[in-house]
């Protein structure tokens, strides 16, 4: 007998867990008959089975080609989603690629999108303050030589010079000192700094190495992170009514992104699934897959495509502990048929292969039984049903 | 063919088969290149040879006696002069030759490397991984082997040229060592490399300076060692390339000597394929059948491009014999075994890059094996996954309302050609007699008995008479398709499974398919030209499936968002809103009228009495007569009123595209999941009838006046866009001022463009408005962009007001000339007219260079839609693909056919996407299922048991059937 926390008799308990609902239902089951009071085992039984009768008509059926409808489901309104790669989604400051180019790119398990960002959430007081937001930007933000100052190169003497703006440095929390060492670390100069200005030139006089030094100069990340070129901060209304600045990057790092003080990790995303993946395992680029197909549908107003589909094409890809895409690299790459794999792409190499690995086909899927002419083991193809025949021979109709 | 059992495939093995397995199979040697004789009949031992089969009709098989179409033909074979290698395997080769030891053929790995390989292969056969890339792993660990770790024999480099060229290449001593030698020993004063003398040389090297005198004099060659420490003390190469061609034989021996353990190391299992049956020494011709021959209309036959390669192969091997026999030289030779190898190369593909592709006389390329497996149309997606069939119809389709959502019309023509068969019993032997003696041309006829012994008899004119009378229990008779039979009807591209729906026939005259009007949504149909597919079922678990699970009603529910997808549509959607949107009165006649074609055939009590004293009835009260009795639903409608249904009464609301619509109509949805498929598809059915006799009675046209606005819109209309105009002039002169601030992460160009596109945006949006204001509720663009049914109000503004901005690629027409777009304007003119905005509206017409830049915005549109839908075609085939395994069990998992669990409950919950909308959440209200089960508020018993789920549901019947179960009455549509 099952325990239950309610106070309802042994009997109603007995009929309710006779019935095939799950734990969740039999305990709202068990709660309206407690509230009632009065209610008699057989009044337990007729809610149950109502319950169960209603439950068990929105489940799935057994045997349903699940699979199938759900790559339909998503493939269907691909024909009207739009090409235009560039738009805006949610702040117009970053372009985001969307539509089918996004759907695309997610199927295929791209290993780096075609425009990386990062929307980051902030924690305590960074959320609430600007000054502090400001800080996490400039940890994050790619600082270059040009956003902190004036490079001039003088051709007399073939030196560099450079002339910091102290209001940036300040801003950006970075000294003249730092920034001299960062250049002689990087470009294997000596700097001379003095105040806000620094000066450095070439060992010997050479003015292609001089022009060579202003475009590695140029390429040195002073502070914050390489990949991200642009950080956006906006002061956003989240659904409970209160304010707090949410950043949103151009490019992305997401490890890297996570570590610094300041950074919500929970709540913290990116649009590469892979990285998510690095990061935060695979259960959680399950639930990136799942969240960015979902955007991109609904930023086309399809967002009537149910999740179910969209959670079926995730734990597809996330199956084997990695993401694996969707194609002839992917899944369908490596279906344990040849005749399938043959049927999809590449068929001769194929063939081939399993000639020499001495390969057998089984024949369990749904391409080789059309390729074999034989039924599908799929809905009702899975069924091995055969009517018996009576041989009393009287009441049988046709 | 009758007697011989369906043979069921079981699995299928692959592997390369032994040169004498293929003479084993072969029926015949083949060694003349000639087809046929001068009388046509095929020589024998030819590549035309009878033994290989047949293709002409009325002939026999040489080898198994069956005729054309039974017989499926036999191999045959060609004796090679000289191995050939399979190109289908150089890459493998050329790793094997890297891999093994080129004097006891042995794997270049020492034991323990070995059982570490060996353990991968495992590893990855069981994940069902790549074996190819632990084969490539073991081959680079193996090639860094200088020695054979078993024989100690020094290994060289091996060279692929592709396709089928291998050398081996060793690192000789030069031939001008001596020379070589002297002149680093000169030094190089430039350099500041000193000279050096012979003996300091000796010193160095630790040579006999006797040996370093005669090295030098050239008489005597350095041994390896000796080599190696002068070219250390000089710092020179003293090594030339050394490349010897490996002929397919020396490759062949090579292999044949691998053991068998170490093919199982590379992931090759030896037993199905030796890696020596990778050349070739037998090639097997394929039958006849797999390379018909074509007569043409003059007699002359036109051979197979196969039958061409082959030809090819045999007569280059008859010369590489006769030469070889003859003692030509080992040039020739050569040349005729690099011949052919390049026939039988291009005999299996014919598309290997680097080498030319074998021609057709005409300078086509052959299509030879590969190409015949390969891509779309290739053997695997053309004609296995793909099949052609029998019993299935195409033609063009046109709309139909009075047939049933259900039905499908099928041109006689088509009913009588497709077949149902009978199974003749004493219970239907009159019915099977009446169709065979209506002979094959009359619509309810037969084409085909079949008698208890088996014989197909055809049925003619002559004969169908007498053949009705012998037509008794036992026999089968292929009748022509009738009302009521189950067809399944599809449109392609098939999309979604709506796409392939069963109906049921209606046979009609003339020669298109009928379809009602409201499952144009699931198809994606319409009528301008559109063809569509029948196919008629072949067996009785085929037509019970379909009329259970595929027939239309089945479907009209979508499991992409679980709400129905058929629903009325168009004009059916204004019709409902002009009955329901002011409610209007009709008096009885009226109301009749529109219900006539409904199963209502009693009007209800009148809605109230007018002035005059005539009892009339509402719009509301009409709609109200298709709604089941029990009906309740509150919802936010399409007009932005609150629609109220109360037991079975529209009390408020409009009726239009929410409530009844395709893409999930409320009120159709709520009865397809509350009430059922059947009930669900008399009320579409109604609802369009209803609606079509609603919209006849009011009358609904469209035409140019009604696009058409006072002047004194058109003049504010214009000052609008003046306005707009003179923004922009603005904005730009504040940009050329370079006053302009940009927006953050903005330039300034882009800043301009932007507010430019926002200001005209504006000006397209108010002069719309102004349109609108002159445009009355009742104006048929009005009342079609309101309800629904087709068209927005911006394509009313658009008519009416301004056509607005023409955007390529998102941003204003920029494209053209130098910095202009077109010769008419100046360089640089960033004004509105000049970068694509249409300020006349379409009525108004548009100037030629509005018309142009109009053209360049819709050609963009169809060139994205072309590119759009072949991207998307390939995402869903790679979808399909992925997932189409995927099946729920009787536990709730989702696996796949190799029993993978993929999901422990679809979707989290186990709900169907069918059942729910993808909106709701899909709580059961336990409390409400209390109120209702407990406190017990059931008319009757049957429907407490159908609440309870103790009631089986019916099953799925006809369409005639089925009404009978539902209320009783019957569905006749007679107009």
């Amino acid at each position: 007998m099952t325990e239950v926390a309610y106070d309802v008799d042994d009997d109603t308990v007995a009929v309710v867990e006779d019935t095939d609902l799950p734990r969740r239902l039999k305990d709202q089951v068990y709660a309206t008959l407690e509230e009632r009071g009065d209610a008699t085992v057989d009044d337990a039984d007729e809610l149950a089975k109502a319950v169960e009768a209603r439950y068990l008509d929105t489940r799935v059926d057994p045997l349903d080609p699940v699979g199938t409808v759900s790559a339909q489901s998503i493939g269907e309104p691909g024909t009207q989603l739009t090409m235009n790669t560039f738009h805006y989604a949610g702040v117009a400051e970053i372009d985001v690629t969307q539509g089918l180019p996004r759907l695309i790119e997610l199927v295929d398990a791209r290993k780096t999108p075609d425009t990386p960002m990062m929307t980051i959430y902030l924690e305590d007081e960074y959320a609430t303050e600007r000054e502090k937001a400001h800080e996490v930007v400039w940890k994050i933000e790619a600082t270059k030589i040009l956003a902190l100052g004036d490079v001039s190169t003088n051709v007399a003497d073939m030196r560099v010079q450079i002339s910091l703006n102290e209001d940036t440095l300040q801003e950006r929390m970075i000294t003249p000192e730092e920034v001299a060492e960062i250049i002689q670390d990087n470009l294997g100069v000596k700097a001379i700094q003095q105040g806000t200005q620094i000066e450095f030139g070439p060992e010997e006089p050479s003015y292609r190495d001089l022009l060579q030094l202003v475009e590695e100069l140029r390429e040195i990340t002073f502070k914050g992170i390489e990949d991200i070129s642009r950080v956006v901060i906006r002061r956003e209304e989240l659904d409970d009514g209160s304010e707090e600045f949410i950043l949103y990057t151009e490019g992305s790092a997401f490890g890297d992104a996570l570590e610094i003080e300041g950074v919500d990790a929970s709540r913290s995303t990116c649009n590469n699934i892979h990285e998510i993946h690095r990061n935060l395992g695979i259960e959680a680029a399950r639930e990136a897959i799942i969240e960015e197909t979902n955007n991109t549908l609904a930023e086309q107003g399809l967002d009537d495509v149910n999740v179910r589909h969209l959670m079926l094409v995730a734990d597809m890809m996330t199956n084997r502990g990695e993401i694996e895409s969707i194609g002839r690299h992917g899944i369908s790459g490596s279906k344990d048929s040849v005749l399938a794999r043959a049927a999809f792409e590449v068929t001769v190499n194929h063939l081939l292969n399993a000639a020499i690995h001495g390969e057998v086909d089984e024949l369990d899927g749904v391409t080789e039984n059309v390729i074999v002419g034989k039924p599908i083991k799929l809905g009702t193809g899975d069924v091995d049903l055969r009517m018996g025949s009576t041989t009393s021979g009287s009441g049988r109709a046709d | 063919m009758q007697n011989s059992t369906p043979k069921d495939i079981g699995s299928i093995n692959f592997g390369l088969m032994e040169p004498e397995e293929y003479r084993e199979m072969s029926a015949t040697k083949i060694i003349t290149a000639d087809t046929y004789d001068d009388d046509g009949f095929p020589i024998d031992m030819g590549l035309m040879d009878p033994r290989l089969g047949v293709i002409d009709p009325g002939l026999e098989c040489k080898t198994c006696g069956k005729h054309s179409g039974s017989c499926n033909g036999h191999f045959g074979h060609i004796e090679l002069a000289a191995p050939v290698i399979h190109v289908g395997f150089t890459k493998l080769i050329r790793r094997l030759l890297r891999g093994t030891c080129r004097e006891c053929s042995r794997l270049l790995l020492t034991e323990d490397e070995r059982g570490e390989f060996y353990d991968q292969i495992d590893d990855s056969r069981k994940l069902g991984r790549d074996l190819n890339d632990v084969t490539k792993a073991a081959i680079r660990q193996a090639r860094k082997k200088d020695r054979c770790p078993h024989c100690g024999e020094i290994q060289y480099d091996i060279d692929h040229e592709k396709p089928t060229t291998y050398y081996e290449v060793q690192q000789v001593l030069a031939s001008e060592y001596s020379q070589r030698i002297a002149g680093a020993m000169q030094g190089d004063e430039e350099a500041g490399i000193e000279r050096t003398t012979p003996d300091e040389l000796a010193e160095k090297t630790e040579i006999d300076i006797g040996r370093v005198n005669e090295i030098l004099s050239g008489s005597f060659r350095p041994r390896e060692g000796q080599r190696k420490a002068i070219e250390k003390a000089l710092d020179i190469d003293l090594t030339e390339e050394d490349t010897n061609k490996l002929m397919p034989s020396d490759i062949r021996d090579w292999f044949e000597a691998i053991p068998d353990e170490d093919m199982e190391v590379l992931g090759i299992n030896p037993e199905r394929s030796r890696p020596e049956w990778m050349i070739l020494t037998v090639l097997p011709v394929p039958p006849v059948t797999a390379r018909p021959s074509i007569t043409l209309d003059n007699g002359q036959r036109s051979e197979d491009d196969l039958t061409h390669k082959l030809v090819d192969i045999i007569r280059i091997n008859q010369r590489f014999m006769e030469n070889r026999e003859a003692g030509a030289p080992q040039l020739i030779i050569e040349d005729l075994w690099e011949l052919l190898q390049y026939h039988v190369t291009t005999f299996m593909d014919n598309e290997i890059s680097g080498t030319p592709p074998a021609r057709h006389r005409s300078g086509r390329p052959l299509k030879t094996l590969s190409q015949r497996l390969k891509g779309k149309e290739g053997r695997f997606r053309g004609s296995l996954s793909g099949k052609r069939v029998n019993f299935s119809a195409r033609t063009v389709i046109s709309p139909d309302p009075t047939l049933s959502l259900n039905e499908v019309g099928v041109p006689d023509r088509v009913a009588s050609e497709m077949t149902q068969t009978m199974n003749v019993t004493e219970r239907n032997v009159d019915e099977a007699r009446r169709y065979v003696s209506n002979g094959p041309e009359a619509h309810p006829g037969a084409n085909y008995v079949r008698r208890p012994d088996g014989r197909r008899l055809k049925v003619t004119e002559k004969n169908c008479e007498q053949l009705a009378e012998k037509v008794d229990a036992g026999w089968e008779v292929n009748r022509h398709l009738v009302d009521g039979d189950i067809v399944i009807f599809n449109r392609q591209p098939s999309l979604h499974r709506m796409s392939i729906m069963a109906h049921e026939v209606v046979v009609m005259p003339y020669k298109t398919f009928r379809l009602n009007t409201v499952v144009c949504p699931p198809y994606n149909a319409d009528f301008d030209g559109d063809e569509m597919n029948m196919h008629a079922l072949q067996n009785e678990e085929a037509r019970a499936e379909a009329r259970v699970l595929m027939r239309v009603q089945e479907q009209i529910l979508s499991p992409r968002f679980g709400e129905n997808i058929i629903g009325a549509i168009q004009d059916h959607i204004s019709g409902m809103y002009l009955l329901t949107h002011d409610n209007p009165r009709f008096n009885e006649t009226q109301a009749l009228d529109l219900l006539r074609a409904t199963r209502i055939d009693e009007l209800p009590e009148p809605s109230g009495v007018d002035d005059e004293g005539e009892p009339f009835w509402t719009g509301y009260d009409v709609f109200s007569e298709l709604l089941p009795d029990d009906l309740n639903l509150e919802f936010t409608g399409t007009v932005g009123d609150d629609v109220v249904i109360e037991n079975g009464q529209l009390l408020e609301g409009t009726v239009a595209e929410d409530e009844v619509g395709e893409f999930g109509g409320e009120i159709v949805d709520t009865i397809t999941k509350v009430y059922g498929n059947t009930r669900a598809r008399i009320f579409v059915n109604e609802v369009s009838t209803l609606a079509m006799r609603a919209i006849m009675h009011f009358g609904f046209s469209i035409g140019i006046d009604d696009e058409t606005i006072p002047e004194e819109a058109q003049a504010r209309i214009d000052e609008t866009i003046e306005d707009a105009d003179d923004r922009v002039e603005e904005l730009i002169e504040a940009y050329e001022r370079g006053e302009l601030e940009s927006l953050p992460g903005r330039t300034v160009d882009e800043t301009l463009e932007m507010k430019i596109m926002q200001t005209l945006s504006r000006a397209r949006d108010n002069a719309g408005n102004i349109a609108d204001e002159h445009f009355d509720d009742d104006n048929p663009a009005v009342v079609m962009a309101e309800s629904g049914a087709r068209g927005s109000m911006l394509n009313l503004t658009q008519m009416a007001g301004a056509v607005g901005q023409q955007a390529v690629r998102g941003e204003r027409i920029n494209r053209g000339y130098e910095d202009r777009t077109l010769s008419h304007y100046k360089p640089n003119d960033l004004s509105a007219e000049a970068h694509g905005f249409v300020e006349n509206s379409y009525t108004s017409g548009l100037t030629p260079r509005e018309f142009f830049f109009h053209a360049m915005g819709g050609r963009e549109g169809l060139v994205d839609t072309a590119v759009r839908t072949s991207k998307s075609g390939y995402l869903q085939r790679r979808l399909i693909n992925a997932l189409s395994e995927l099946e729920t069990q009787y536990d709730g998992t989702v696996r796949d056919t190799s029993d993978t669990i993929v999901q422990f409950e679809f979707g989290e919950d186990g709900t169907s996407p069918v059942k729910v909308s993808s909106g709701d959440d899909n709580e059961i209200d336990v409390e409400q299922i209390a109120d209702q089960v407990l406190d017990s508020e059931f008319a009757s018993e049957e429907e407490r048991a159908e609440f309870l789920g103790t009631k089986a549901e019916p099953t799925n019947l006809s369409e005639y059937a089925d009404d009978r179960l539902v209320e009783g009455t019957e569905v006749t549509s007679d107009d």
